[in-house]
């Protein structure tokens, strides 16, 4: 170029004005200092959530799903018939599954196909949280739960090959098209493409609610099965029935350290 | 020039082309277009003043969205110290209680497609207003 100093200084000036201009654009978007979030005063507050289920007391109502219902109901969890494909928050797996290192080759037959409740284990070593790349779920330091950001969720189901429990399950389809019950407003369902598991309820513990599991067992006749509570606590009900009555976890020599615990 | 009558005919083609977007809208008297996003009537306040939202209502929802989901914060406290719950269908749904007539009116118009509502209910879709 020929003007080559002329030419740059005029670029030079330009750009001064730009990045002046783009400045006052910016002072014009300035609004105020906007609130700030907060805890919520009914928040139930515990330590460690843990959850008892009673298996004697479940399998006196055969064939009562109140908890697999209300659970589902609550958190638009859809129905999908073709296994492949399900979505399950909290069901009935039988006991020589999910109690493969307590089964052996000499168990009652009756007993092995028995029917156990079985939901996240909300692991105090959570496999799932050291797999996922985009800490879409990451256990609470607070209360112990294990929970899930579907935002952050990038569908790559690392968390489900490390869950040695199968408590998660993945959206292969648009999950509204599976809510023949209808959606419950009060809390989002999933979209195509993501991970989805129990939270323990955090939205209920949050408004001051019991899981919906436990209170659906709990009004069901003749039951309350599963009991929830702060596992820290000495004095819950939890707490109690751990330290009085025999009771085993799932697959514990994985070294998970399940939060949920079965009497027996 | 060689072809002049050909390169005259080409640049008048190219010049209607290029200005198709002015000249159809003209035509079909939508210029001038502003959207009008319909406010809730017998609400005097949202959770932060109308210029607030209006500039940083994305950044507030991001900010909403952290606090419930990772910190466990479901309650708002605005810069006038109101406490509102944090709830993209409860709160802001429960004054805009039409989201096409709402939110959609903006977002259409300058092409933004938020993906809030493939999860989050959009209670007046369900209601059968709107689309």
């Amino acid at each position: 170029m020929d003007e080559s100093k002329r030419g740059f200084l005029k670029i030079a000036g330009c750009s001064v004005l730009g990045v002046l201009g783009a400045a006052g654009m910016r002072t014009a978007t300035d609004v105020g200092p906007g609130g700030k979030a907060v805890e919520s005063s009914t928040t139930l507050n515990g330590k460690k959530w843990g959850m008892v289920v009673d298996s004697q007391r479940c399998l006196e109502k055969e064939g009562c799903t109140a908890c697999i219902e209300a659970c589902h109901r609550i958190h638009n969890v859809p129905s999908i018939a073709d296994p492949k494909e399900e979505v399950k928050w909290v069901w009935k797996e039988p006991f020589e599954h999910s109690f493969p290192t307590q089964a052996h080759q000499y168990t009652k037959a009756s007993l092995n196909e028995k029917p156990v409740l079985v939901f996240c284990n909300h692991c105090e070593n959570p496999p799932c949280v050291r797999v996922c790349p985009t800490q879409a779920t990451w256990k609470r330091e607070e209360d112990g739960i294990v929970m899930m950001d579907q935002h952050r969720c990038i569908g790559c189901r690392y968390c489900m090959v490390a869950c040695p429990y199968g408590s998660r399950s993945f959206n292969w389809q648009d999950p509204r098209n599976a809510l023949q019950g209808g959606i419950n407003p009060e809390y989002p369902t999933r979209t195509k493409g993501v991970v989805e598991k129990c939270n323990f309820c955090a939205e209920r513990l949050a408004k001051g609610q019991e899981p919906a599991c436990v209170e659906a067992c709990r009004k069901s006749a003749g039951a309350g099965a599963l009991l929830f509570g702060d596992l820290e606590d000495p004095e819950s009900e939890v707490s109690k029935l751990l330290s009085e009555r025999y009771s085993i976890q799932r697959k514990p020599g994985l070294g998970t350290k399940p939060q949920v615990y079965y009497l027996v | 020039m060689y072809d002049g009558r050909k390169i005259l005919l080409g640049l008048v083609i190219f010049l209607i082309a290029v200005t198709f977007p002015f000249w159809f809208s003209w035509v079909n008297d939508k210029s001038g277009f502003v959207p009008e996003p319909k406010l809730p009537e017998g609400e005097e306040n949202c959770v932060e003043s109308a210029e607030y939202m209006k500039a940083l209502h994305m950044d507030l929802l991001n900010q909403w969205r952290n606090a419930v989901v990772r910190d466990g914060r479901r309650v708002y406290v605005s810069s006038s110290g109101n406490r509102y719950e944090i709830s993209l269908t409860g709160t802001c749904l429960g004054c805009h209680s039409n989201k096409a007539e709402f939110c959609d009116q903006c977002h259409d118009y300058v092409g933004a497609n938020p993906f809030c509502w493939d999860c989050h209910i959009d209670t007046s879709a369900s209601r059968g207003e709107g689309k």
